[in-house]
């Protein structure tokens, strides 16, 4: 039921560097992941419509607050087709990350992005560590990038 | 006491929301002879001789852009009154015994907004022969990854 990694597909990104991309800013400015290097980043593929995503992200709200001054940068993108449920949702929850939305080539572009949620963990190079899918145990996400916010 | 009792129910209101949320999905719904596995799908889209049904997306349409079922097209999404209205209008002029297969795959099966709308919709409709593909996980790991048949774009 709590789907973490997946073997075969999943793993395509994996030990590679994050596929880098500039996209418009939610709230204004550009989301741009190479301005995130130095960080330990969360990439977070969501959707309004999806109900464990909904879960997840007050969490990731927390995260960022707790371990954003160790270097955690969480950083959300939308794969809805429009931004208006989206900023709803940001304005509701408060989110305290950068939002941006995706599309069908950034999905492509990170693998095959075919459900949600779907969540990336990038060390501070800018490699794919590991790849969460599906309704996560939030824990042992948790317990996978603390470790990482101590190096430097 | 009274406070006992009023910070139980706070805690219970408090975990309501979490709750109604882990029970959104209406997926289970359908019933178990409507479901058809991927793997056999993908047995009848592979065979020169096999009758193929009409397989309609129902979910995502960026995710139906990045990779969908060869063949299929784009009727959704199910969990919007939009979605539903172009679903019906794509089957409104087949006779109501057309082979139908729909599918999703936006989510973990119990948590799909869109498949159970979609399926009442055409069951509503008087459509006798439709089938829900069943997908537990997702698209990508429950089609893609198997190496089934897939197409992408618009």
């Amino acid at each position: 039921m709590f789907a973490s990694m997946y073997p075969a597909d999943a793993a395509s990104l994996r030990h590679k560097r994050a596929p880098e991309f500039v996209r418009p800013g939610l709230r204004g400015g550009v989301v741009d992941l190479k301005a995130y290097r130095g960080k330990v980043l969360l990439l977070n593929f969501w959707a309004t419509w999806c109900a464990p995503c909904q879960v997840e992200m007050p969490v990731f709200k927390t995260w960022q607050q707790k371990y954003g001054p160790q270097g955690l940068q969480i950083v959300g993108i939308s794969m809805d087709d429009d931004a208006a449920p989206v900023l709803k949702v940001l304005n509701k929850l408060r989110l305290n990350y950068p939002m941006a939305m995706g599309d069908a080539k950034l999905g492509t572009l990170y693998g095959g992005v075919l459900g949600l949620p779907l969540t990336y963990l990038i060390d501070r190079d800018g490699t794919v560590l590991a790849q969460f899918e599906g309704e996560t145990d939030l824990k042992a996400v948790e317990a996978q990038f603390r470790p990482l916010l101590a190096l430097h | 006491m009274k406070l006992k009792f009023v910070t139980l129910a706070a805690a219970v209101l408090a975990s309501l929301p979490v709750a109604l949320i882990a029970q959104s999905g209406t997926a289970p719904t359908i019933p178990q002879a409507q479901l058809m596995q991927p793997e056999e799908l993908n047995q009848i889209l592979s065979s020169a001789s096999a009758e193929k049904p009409l397989i309609l997306q129902v979910g995502s349409h960026v995710m139906f852009t990045e990779s969908h079922i060869k063949g299929s097209e784009y009727a959704g999404p199910g969990s919007q009154d939009v979605g539903i209205t172009a679903l019906q209008n794509r089957v409104a002029k087949l006779p109501h015994s057309t082979s139908i297969v729909i599918y999703c795959g936006c989510c973990p099966w119990g948590r799909c907004p869109n498949i159970a709308p979609a399926f009442k919709a055409l069951t509503a409709m008087g459509f006798t022969h439709v089938k829900t593909l069943y997908m537990p996980n997702n698209f990508g790991a429950d089609w893609q990854s198997k190496g089934y048949a897939v197409a992408s774009g618009d």
